[in-house]
C-alpha cells in the first residue's frame, strides 16, 4: 500500500468550504484522510507548510492538436504542460485533423492520453460534422465513446436553426454545448478589438458587439431548448450582463474566462506582437474590470485557458496572417492569482473557479477532496516569484504573451490519482 | 537618428520632425544643381523592400538614394505569390545577410516594418504599412505646408475621405498635431475609424463644416474596388458629398491650399481643375518627396557602432 | 536622435553657433558667458579687418580679372569674412565680385565613420563657377579636409578657371596636401585646442551696425554648441 502524507499545508477545498491548515493523506491514489497531525507511518511525507494544498485544476478549454498537428502540441506535451501548471484534468477541443466528430477519434484521443499524458484528458467532440455548422454529429455515440461536451468552438455555428437543433439534441445526452460566441459577419476581418487601439495601429477591428450578439442569441436558444449552454472565453464586458440575467432566469447557462482576458488589454498589441492575437481579442481595461468582478461574483463560473499552441514560424508572420491563440496552461495560476494578491478574490473562491466549478459543469471526477475519491492535488505558493520563459516550458509551442517575464504564484507539485507527476525542482516526473 | 528605425510619426518628437524638415529644405538645393548628386552615402546600400507595388514611393526613395550616391537595390516581392508562413521571416533574414545600410519597407499589412526591424541590424524606414503609418508621406506633406505657409503651428488642416483605411491620414494626424496645427477629419461615417478623436482631431460628417476656415485641405484617395458597396454606396454619391471643387473650397480660407497623396481619381476626390492648378500643390508634394527622403536617408542610413576619428578642416 | 552626446570640436570645421537662427545668414552668436574665462582672444576685431583688407589687396594684385572673381564662403565662419572681402574688393576695384555660400557637410570624408550626422547648412550658389576664379573663404584651416570637401563640391557646380583659398587663421596640422593662398595669421595651437571665429552681430561698441569679430582659442572640452543634427533645433520664424 502506497501512502503519501502532504503535511501542514493550507488545505483549500471549495467543495466542502474547507480552508484550514491540515494534513492530507493519500492511500493507493485515493484521498484517505484530512485532518490535524495525521500519522505518517510508512508514508512518503511532503512538507507543504506555508503552501496551498488544493484539488488539481480542471481546464475545460484547451487545444491539444492531436491527432494531426503534433508539431504544435500532442497529448504528452500538453499533458506535461498541464501538470506543470497545476492542472490534473483537461477537456480538449475537437478541431483536430481529423476533426473529433467520430467516436473513433474520441477513442483514439483517450487511448493516447492514457498512454502519454500525466494529466487526465476528456475530449470535447464536435457539435457538427467537420465543424462545418451544417450536420449534427452522433452525440450519443460520441458520449458513449467518452466525449464530455460538444462544441464547434472557433468555427462558430452561424446558422441559428442548426444551433437550435444542436442544443435541442444535446439534451438527449445531457452534455453541455460549448460556444465560441462571435458573429463572423460582424467580425469581418477583425484581428483585434475594435477601438482606439485598432485605429492607431491600422489593424481591422472586431467590435465587442460581435460577441454580445451571439451570447444573446445562444442564451435565447438555450431558453428555447432547455439545453446546457457553456459560453467559452467571455471577452466583452457586455456579455456579462446577458449571462447574469440568464442565470437569474434559471437557465442552464455557464461561462468561462481566460487568464489573458482577465489581465491584458488591446494595448498589449502596441508592438504588433502576434502573441497578443487571440480570438476573441483582448479588449479594454473596462472589459477586464467587468470580467474580473464577474468571476469573483460567480456570474462567470470558471477560468479556462483556451491553451492554443502554434509553432514559432506560424506566429512570426504579418499580424493579419498569424493564427489566433496563445498557450496558457503553465502560466494560468500565476496570471489568475493576481486576483488573490489584489484582494479581489479569496483563496477558496479562486480554487473553486479553477477546479471545483469546471469539474461540476462538465461532470468530471475531481474538484474536491472527498475521502475515498481519487486524489488529484496541487501544492502551490501563491506569492513566490519565478521567471517564465516559454522556450523552457513543457508545451511544444512558445506563443505566450508572458514569456520572458517574472511572474508571481508558482506550482510546487502536482499529484494525479495520488501519484506525484510534477515537482517544481524536478520538472515533470515521467511515468 | 542615425541607425534608428523610422516606423511611424507617432514615435517621433516634435524636434525630430523639425530636424527632418529642416534637413529636407537644405536638400532641395541639390535638385537645382547641374550635377544632382552628392557623395554622402557613397558605398552605402539602400534596399527598397516593397511587398506591395508602389511606383511613386519606390521611385522617390530610389532617386533620393541615388542623389546621395548610395547603391539602391529594389527588392519587389508580390506578397500574394508567397506562401503565408515563413516568407516574411525568411525574406528579412536573407536581406540581413546582404548587409544593407538601410531598408525601406512597404507592406499591405500593418506592423510588418516593425517585425522586419526586429530582425534586421540595419535601420528600417516604413514606406507605408497597411492602414497604420506612412511617415515619409506625412513628412513631405508637412514640408509642403511649411513652405507654402511659412509655419505649421496654428494652422487648420482638414483631411477628407477614407480615414479608416488611410495610413497617410494617421501619419499626418500625428505629425500636424505634434507641430501645433489643428487637424480635422471628414468623411462618410463608415470611413471614420472608432476612437479617432482620441488622437487629437475633431471629426466631421459635414464637409462644409470641416472646411470652414481651414488653411489646408487634404483629400485622400478613394479605393473604388474595396469600398464600393461595403462602405459607400457608389463613387458617384461619395463624390457628390465629399468631392472637393472650387465651390466647396470657398468654405476654406481664401488662400487655402489643396493636397492629395496621389494618385488622384480625377473628378472623384478632387475636381479636374483642382487636380492640376493652384491652389493645388500636388506636384510640390511629389517634388518635396525626393528631398524629404534624401533627408531621411542622410539622417538614418549608417551605423552607430564604428568609433570614427574626428577629422578637422 | 537625442541619443548622441555632443562631441567636442577640435577644428573650425564645425564652429559653434550653427544651431543659431542667424546661422543661415552666416553669423554666429556670442559664446555662452561661462566660456569667456576659458577663452584666449588671439585676434581682435580691428586686427581681423586689417588682415582682410591686406588679403583683399593681395587677391587683386594676383588676379587682375576682377570680373571673373567668385567669392565662395564656407559656412559658418567663412560667410561674414566673405562678405567683408566682397566689400573690400568693391571699394578697391569699383567692381563687386560675385559671392556664393557652399556647405561642405555632404562632402565630408568622415560621414561613413561618424556615429552622428552633422546639421546641414544652406548652400547658395547664385551663378555658375565655369571659367571663374573661385576664392574659397574659410575662417580657420587646420587639417585641410574641409577645403578638400569644398573643392569636390565646387566641381559639381562647374569647371572653375582657378581655385584659391583664403583663411583668416592657419593652425598648421595639415593632413592633406592643401595650400592656403592668402593667410590672415598663422596661429600655432595644440591639436587639443579649438579655434573659432566669433561674430557678435550688434555689439554696443560698434555704432556702424557692423558685426564685431574676434578669434578665440579654447581648450578642448569647453567647446560650446554642437553641430550634431541630434541636437534640439530652434525654429526659424
Amino acid at each position: 500500500m502506497s501512502r503519501v502524507l502532504i503535511r501542514g499545508g493550507r488545505v483549500l477545498d471549495p467543495s466542502t468550504n474547507r480552508d484550514e491548515t491540515a494534513d492530507l493523506l493519500i492511500e493507493d491514489g485515493l484521498v484517505a484522510a484530512i485532518g490535524a497531525s495525521l500519522s505518517s507511518a510508512d508514508a512518503e511525507v511532503v512538507d507543504a507548510s506555508g503552501r496551498w494544498v488544493a484539488p488539481g485544476f480542471v481546464d475545460v478549454h484547451v487545444h491539444l492538436r492531436a491527432p494531426g498537428q503534433e508539431y504544435k502540441e500532442d497529448l504528452a506535451s500538453g499533458g506535461r504542460a498541464a501538470v506543470a501548471g497545476g492542472y490534473t484534468a483537461l477537456c480538449c477541443m475537437a478541431n483536430t485533423e481529423p476533426v473529433n466528430d467520430d467516436p473513433s477519434v474520441t477513442q483514439f484521443i483517450l487511448d493516447r492520453a492514457e498512454k502519454e499524458s500525466p494529466a487526465r484528458i476528456f475530449p470535447i467532440a464536435a457539435a457538427t460534422r467537420g465543424l462545418k455548422g451544417e450536420v449534427m454529429t452522433e452525440m450519443a455515440a460520441l458520449k458513449d465513446a467518452g466525449a464530455v461536451a460538444f462544441s464547434d468552438d472557433g468555427a462558430t455555428i452561424m446558422d441559428a436553426a442548426v444551433m437550435r437543433h444542436v442544443l435541442e439534441y444535446s439534451t438527449l445526452v445531457s452534455a453541455p454545448v460549448v460556444v465560441h460566441a462571435e458573429d463572423c459577419g460582424l467580425r469581418a476581418g477583425g484581428v483585434m478589438n475594435e477601438g482606439v487601439m485598432s485605429t492607431r495601429l491600422g489593424l481591422p477591428g472586431n467590435p465587442v458587439e460581435s460577441e454580445e450578439i451571439h451570447v444573446a442569441r445562444d442564451i435565447r436558444l438555450a431558453r428555447l431548448t432547455g439545453a446546457r449552454l457553456h459560453i467559452g472565453h467571455v471577452s466583452a464586458g457586455g456579455s456579462v450582463e446577458l449571462i447574469r440575467r440568464a442565470k437569474e432566469e434559471g437557465l442552464a447557462v455557464t461561462a468561462e474566462v481566460t487568464p489573458h482576458h482577465l489581465s491584458l488589454t488591446d494595448e498589449a498589441t502596441q508592438n504588433f506582437d502576434t502573441n497578443t492575437k487571440m480570438a476573441p481579442p483582448l479588449r479594454t481595461q473596462k472589459d477586464v474590470d467587468i470580467l474580473r468582478r464577474a468571476l469573483v461574483e460567480g456570474v462567470i463560473d470558471c477560468i479556462a485557458t483556451d491553451h492554443a499552441p502554434h509553432a514559432d514560424y506560424e506566429k512570426a508572420v504579418e499580424f493579419s496572417a498569424a493564427p489566433f491563440g496563445v498557450i496558457g496552461l503553465e502560466t494560468a495560476f500565476a496570471i489568475a492569482s493576481d486576483l488573490y494578491r489584489t484582494g479581489e478574490i479569496t483563496p477558496l473562491q479562486l480554487m473553486e473557479r479553477m477546479s471545483t466549478a469546471p469539474a461540476r459543469i462538465f461532470e468530471l471526477v475531481g474538484g474536491g477532496f472527498e475521502v475515498g475519491q481519487q486524489a488529484d492535488v496541487v501544492i502551490l505558493d501563491p506569492d513566490q516569484k519565478w521567471s517564465y520563459d516559454a522556450a523552457d516550458g513543457f508545451s511544444k509551442s512558445r506563443n505566450s504573451p508572458w514569456s520572458g517575464l517574472e511572474l508571481t504564484g508558482r506550482i510546487e507539485a502536482t499529484f494525479v490519482q495520488g501519484r506525484l507527476v510534477y515537482q517544481a525542482e524536478k520538472g515533470v516526473v515521467t511515468q | 537618428m542615425i541607425g534608428q528605425d523610422l516606423l511611424g510619426i507617432e514615435d517621433l518628437q516634435r524636434d525630430q520632425i523639425e530636424l527632418i524638415l529642416e534637413t529636407a529644405e537644405t536638400m532641395q538645393e541639390i535638385a537645382s544643381r547641374d550635377v544632382k548628386k552628392v557623395p554622402t552615402l557613397r558605398g552605402r546600400t539602400v534596399v527598397n523592400l516593397f511587398f506591395e507595388p508602389s511606383t511613386r514611393t519606390q521611385t522617390s526613395f530610389e532617386i533620393a538614394g541615388k542623389r546621395l550616391a548610395a547603391d539602391v537595390v529594389n527588392f519587389s516581392i508580390s506578397s500574394s505569390s508567397l506562401s503565408k508562413s515563413e516568407s516574411l521571416l525568411d525574406t528579412a533574414k536573407t536581406l540581413d545577410a546582404m548587409d544593407p545600410d538601410v531598408v525601406i519597407v512597404r507592406h499591405r499589412v500593418a506592423g510588418v516594418p516593425r517585425k522586419i526591424a526586429d530582425i534586421l541590424d540595419a535601420p528600417v524606414i516604413n514606406a507605408g504599412d497597411g492602414a497604420h503609418e506612412h511617415p515619409s508621406q506625412a513628412l513631405l506633406d508637412m514640408l509642403t505646408v511649411y513652405q507654402e505657409k511659412g509655419r505649421i503651428e496654428g494652422l487648420s488642416v482638414a483631411i477628407v475621405g477614407d480615414i479608416a483605411h488611410s495610413r497617410v491620414a494617421r501619419s499626418n494626424i500625428y505629425g500636424f498635431t505634434k507641430l501645433g496645427a489643428e487637424v480635422r477629419i471628414a468623411g462618410p461615417p463608415t470611413l471614420i475609424p472608432p476612437g479617432i478623436e482620441q488622437l487629437g482631431v475633431k471629426s466631421y460628417v459635414s464637409l462644409r463644416e470641416a472646411l470652414d476656415g481651414v488653411d489646408v485641405v487634404m483629400a485622400l484617395r478613394i479605393q473604388n474596388e474595396r469600398l464600393t458597396g461595403a462602405f459607400i454606396p457608389s463613387v458617384r454619391e461619395y463624390s457628390a458629398i465629399y468631392g472637393i471643387d472650387r465651390a466647396t473650397l470657398r468654405f476654406a480660407k481664401p488662400d487655402a491650399i489643396v493636397m492629395h497623396p496621389g494618385p488622384v481619381n480625377r473628378g472623384v476626390e478632387l475636381s479636374h481643375e483642382l487636380t492640376d492648378d493652384r491652389p493645388s500643390v500636388i506636384l510640390d508634394q511629389v517634388r518635396n518627396g525626393v528631398a524629404l527622403r534624401m533627408a531621411l536617408l542622410y539622417l538614418i542610413a549608417g551605423r552607430t557602432s564604428s568609433p570614427g576619428q574626428e577629422s578637422g578642416s | 536622435m537625442a541619443n548622441q552626446s555632443p562631441r567636442t570640436q577640435n577644428s573650425s570645421d564645425t564652429p559653434s553657433g550653427v544651431n543659431d537662427p542667424n546661422a543661415l545668414r552666416g553669423v554666429e552668436t556670442s559664446p555662452e558667458s561661462h566660456f569667456r574665462d576659458l577663452e584666449r582672444v588671439v585676434l581682435e576685431d580691428d586686427r581681423i579687418r586689417r588682415s582682410l583688407m591686406r588679403i583683399s589687396h593681395e587677391v587683386l594684385e594676383s588676379n587682375s580679372d576682377v570680373e571673373s572673381l567668385y567669392i565662395v564662403a564656407i559656412p559658418n565662419g567663412g560667410v561674414p569674412l566673405g562678405r567683408l572681402l566682397v566689400e573690400n574688393i568693391e571699394s578697391l576695384a569699383q567692381v563687386r565680385p560675385g559671392m556664393g555660400i557652399l556647405d561642405t557637410t555632404l562632402y565630408r570624408d568622415d560621414l561613413a565613420i561618424r556615429g552622428t550626422r552633422p546639421r546641414l547648412r544652406k548652400t547658395e550658389m547664385p551663378s555658375t563657377v565655369d571659367d571663374r576664379i573661385v576664392i574659397l573663404v574659410e575662417d580657420v584651416v587646420n587639417t585641410g579636409r574641409t577645403i578638400r570637401a569644398a573643392m569636390d563640391a565646387l566641381m559639381d557646380f562647374g569647371r572653375p578657371r582657378a581655385v584659391k583659398v583664403v583663411a583668416l587663421v592657419d593652425r598648421g596640422h595639415r593632413e592633406l596636401p592643401i595650400k592656403i593662398d592668402y593667410v590672415g595669421k598663422n596661429i600655432p595651437t595644440q591639436s587639443g585646442e579649438t579655434v573659432v571665429l566669433h561674430v557678435d552681430e550688434s555689439p554696443p561698441e560698434m555704432d556702424s551696425g557692423e558685426p564685431l569679430l574676434k578669434v578665440v582659442v579654447r581648450s578642448v572640452g569647453e567647446a560650446s554648441g554642437t553641430d550634431e543634427a541630434s541636437s534640439v533645433l530652434r525654429r526659424r520664424e
